[in-house]
């Protein structure tokens, strides 16, 4: 199974990121193979609507599930559209998210923020 | 004779001057550009009044002509589209309007729709035209209201308007001075309203507009914005004290020229002073 992880570096030991549509990395984990991959979020920097450009990227690495502390509600509307689950991270590190969801001691995310449009920008 | 009024954050005096300016003119124009959250109507409360819908253009979809190329999902700087399982979705109010998507489509897949974003309503207040803007509540993007609130044959010519703006420097109030003949800056007696005074001197400045400055809140110890405009050379057209009555009758949403002589010569002697700042600001913009 693949899964997504928004994270602050490019490392196993990072931390997962607060924001979800401007998290610098995406780590794309095979549970499976346990084998890992850093990917730049090309959304980070993004005018406007950095949450569904970066469901895109989330869509396109053909993940399985996303695991992130939050979710606007476009994003959330791109990922559910793939059929892509999301469920809420529970501890800072990486690692320890990964054993949890592997545990299936994960929740799904069922708070879907309204977004923050418009706020920070102008 | 088209005067805006504007200040780097909100409730520091704009609507009190604007329309108390447009009160004590007679024959004049209001127009509310501050249409987040416009309030000169609950002064002038205007009669006869009507409106009109504004609306902007979005993208709609063909997903049957769609081939899923993704140049417009490349296009887009605000992300508004993402192609998930063969479909594309359109987030509407992502959307900046700009056409572009429709533009590099190759399969025609993308045409225009309205959307609808506030209004405009006109009213009358005795002899004072009552423009508003209004923007529906979870609209980000105010400009197309305001631009259709400041069109040119609204001026009426020998009318002075006065331009009530939307508070900051940001592009929406940039929209609102653009083609003013002068700025007035209402400006608040402390440090932090020297600050939000600093934000829209620099923005005049780079409109290159003629201005002077509003003191508002005026209290008898030192004041940091006078000494700003001091410093900076402004010109000073008026002073407004922190006064009990003045915000009493304020808050009662009266118009204050009306229930207070002191007031109605307050702002009939600084509206005679901004028509003398145009004057000469025409006069040497002309020779």
């Amino acid at each position: 199974m693949k899964i997504a992880i928004p994270v602050d570096e490019k490392t196993l030991e990072s931390n997962v990121c607060a924001s979800f549509g401007r998290a610098p990395y995406f780590l794309i984990y095979d549970t499976e193979a346990k084998e890992s991959v850093f990917i730049d979020n090309s959304a980070a920097a993004s005018t406007g609507g950095a949450g569904i450009k970066a469901a895109q990227t989330i869509v396109d690495n053909q993940v399985n599930a996303l695991l992130t502390p939050r979710c606007g509600q476009n994003a959330a509307e791109v990922i559910k559209s793939a059929d892509i689950e999301i469920f809420k991270t529970t501890a800072a590190s990486v690692k320890d998210n990964i054993a949890a969801f592997t545990d299936g001691k994960l929740s799904l995310l069922d708070e879907i923020h309204a977004g923050f449009h418009g706020h920070g920008g102008n | 004779m088209r005067i805006a009024v504007l200040s780097g954050k909100g409730g520091t005096g704009k609507t009190l001057v604007s329309v108390n300016l447009a009160a004590v003119a007679g024959t004049s124009t209001y127009i509310d550009c501050d249409v987040e959250e416009p309030n000169g109507h609950l002064f002038f409360k205007p009669e006869g009044i009507s409106g009109k819908e504004i609306s902007v253009k979005i993208p709609k979809v063909d997903n049957e002509l769609c081939n899923g190329c993704r140049r417009c999902v490349d296009f887009c700087n605000f992300n508004t589209l993402a192609y998930i399982k063969d479909k594309l979705i359109v987030f509407d109010d992502v959307c900046h309007s700009c056409g572009g998507c429709i533009l590099v489509c190759p399969e025609k897949a993308l045409t225009e729709k309205e959307r609808v974003i506030g209004k405009v309503q006109k009213g009358f207040s005795g002899e004072v035209m009552v423009w508003t803007g209004i923007m529906n509540t979870g609209e980000a993007m105010g400009i197309p209201i305001i631009k259709k609130l400041l069109v040119k044959k609204q001026r009426e010519a020998n009318r002075p308007t006065f331009i009530d703006c939307p508070p900051g420097s940001a592009c929406i109030v940039m929209e609102s001075i653009k083609d003013a003949d002068y700025c007035i800056l209402v400006a608040e007696p402390t440090l932090f309203g020297v600050h939000n005074l600093n934000m829209v001197y620099e923005l005049v400045k780079l409109f290159n507009r003629p201005f002077g400055v509003v003191l508002n809140k005026c209290l008898e110890e030192e004041n940091p914005a006078e000494k700003f405009c001091l410093e900076k050379g402004i010109k000073i057209l008026g002073r407004i004290p922190f006064d009990k009555e003045l915000g009493t009758i304020n808050s009662n949403a009266e118009i204050i020229i009306n229930k207070s002589e002191k007031y109605r010569e307050l702002f009939s002697s600084l509206l005679k002073t901004v028509a003398k700042e145009v004057q000469c600001h025409e006069t040497t913009t002309d020779s």
